[in-house]
């Protein structure tokens, strides 16, 4: 029996079966640049949320420490809110069923 | 109890992290993000390796909660404060455990895991050496724990708090949506559970909402909190969140996490299962 809790996510998609899961999943950089170029630093202290279409609390996991995070959901309207210290970022997507959604989200 | 008594804010921990009668203990069921980083002097038990029978489905014996607590050095007139990630999902749990067998000092840290990491607390890796002691533990409080057969019991007669997300209580997934959604459970709900997710409870912050929005989440979803109530879930972690909720800062006498939950439930044969909002 897997737990309901949720592990810091990544993007290796070792051992999931994409025709049967709807994968939300994503890299979190802190904007940033130097020397004029972006230098994304990621975030491995934030927390992603997922919410469902009506605004209901659905998921949540912490980044990993690369920055990453992943959720199995169903296809439809979903939003993420994205949050670390100092720092809070909300963003809709749209999941498909079959298809996987990679995000990059800057905070 | 009583919010007061139950729950302590990140001030209070900070200030109280050296305090010898506190013992600290961060409950997941991933206990490498304690070893990557913990508050201070805390301990950690692990959801499954410590608070499970490996061989049967069942909470620990009370010899074994007595050996896992004194092997720790938490004393009886100890002040436990639990905390861990998931929105203190598991720290929720083991806070309904040290009350089924008997504890009188145990409390959250409000937000948990979460808040203390978005406030830039500090987290080490260092860990603390803690003298055995010899814990001893009282019979389980099943006033505290539901069965299967009582559950069944009180369809249509009983308040069932279903607190899993409306997606598991539809049916659309069978588990929350951070997990693969394979598995050989039914899906639904028991007829006559409200929904009423366990989140509805937190902020987004992972702190808990006051009192009054508190009660105002459960009257408007109709349930009469004057009747006996059964809280479940899917492995009976955010039950206990909302039975935390239920019986420990609204002071509602007759509340029952049943920890048997929908991975029971939903793989029961015969027993009524709907679907749908």
């Amino acid at each position: 029996m897997k737990t309901c809790g949720a592990k810091p996510g990544g993007p290796s998609l070792d051992g999931v079966d994409l025709s049967k899961q709807t994968v939300i999943q994503g890299l979190i950089l802190r904007e940033g640049t130097q020397d004029g170029v972006p230098n994304g630093e990621v975030v491995s202290n934030g927390y992603v949320r997922l919410l469902d279409a009506t605004g209901e609390f659905t998921a949540e996991v912490p980044t990993n420490s690369d920055g990453q995070f992943r959720f199995f959901a169903a296809p439809g309207n979903w939003t993420l809110i994205v949050q670390a210290p100092g720092s809070r970022v909300e963003k809709d997507i749209s999941a498909e069923a079959g298809l996987l959604t990679d995000l990059v989200i800057h905070i | 109890m009583s919010r007061e008594s139950s729950l302590v804010s990140a001030d209070w921990v900070a200030e109280n992290i050296s305090n010898p009668k506190v013992v600290i203990i961060e409950v997941d069921e991933d206990t490498t993000l304690y070893a990557q980083g913990h508050i201070q002097n805390s301990i950690t038990f692990h959801w499954r390796n410590d608070l499970q029978d490996g061989l049967r489905r069942d909470v620990v014996s009370k010899s074994a909660f007595e050996a896992l607590l004194s092997k720790n050095g938490v004393s009886n007139d100890s002040t436990v404060i639990l905390y861990g990630g998931n929105n203190n999902w598991f720290a929720a749990y083991a806070y309904w455990y040290f009350k089924l067998y008997g504890h009188q000092d145990v409390r959250l840290l409000d937000g948990g895991r979460k808040l203390w990491e978005l406030q830039g607390r500090e987290f080490v890796t260092d860990l603390p050496s803690r003298t055995a002691t010899r814990y001893v533990a009282t019979e389980q409080d099943l006033s505290l724990r539901a069965f299967r057969d009582e559950t069944i019991a009180a369809i249509g007669v009983k308040n069932l708090v279903d607190v899993r997300s409306p997606a598991e209580f539809s049916g659309e997934l069978a588990a929350p949506a951070h997990l693969p959604q394979e598995g050989a459970l039914t899906k639904g709900h028991i007829p006559t559970a409200k929904n009423i997710p366990w989140s509805k409870a937190a902020n987004e912050d992972g702190t808990f909402k006051s009192d009054a929005e508190l009660r105002e989440i459960y009257g408007a979803a109709g349930v009469d909190l004057a009747k006996d109530t059964i809280a479940y879930c899917r492995i009976g972690e955010r039950s206990a969140f909302s039975w935390f909720v239920l019986h420990e800062l609204l002071e509602v006498p007759n509340v029952k996490n049943y920890d048997g939950s929908w991975t029971e439930y939903g793989s029961l044969v015969g027993v009524p299962v709907e679907i749908g909002a």
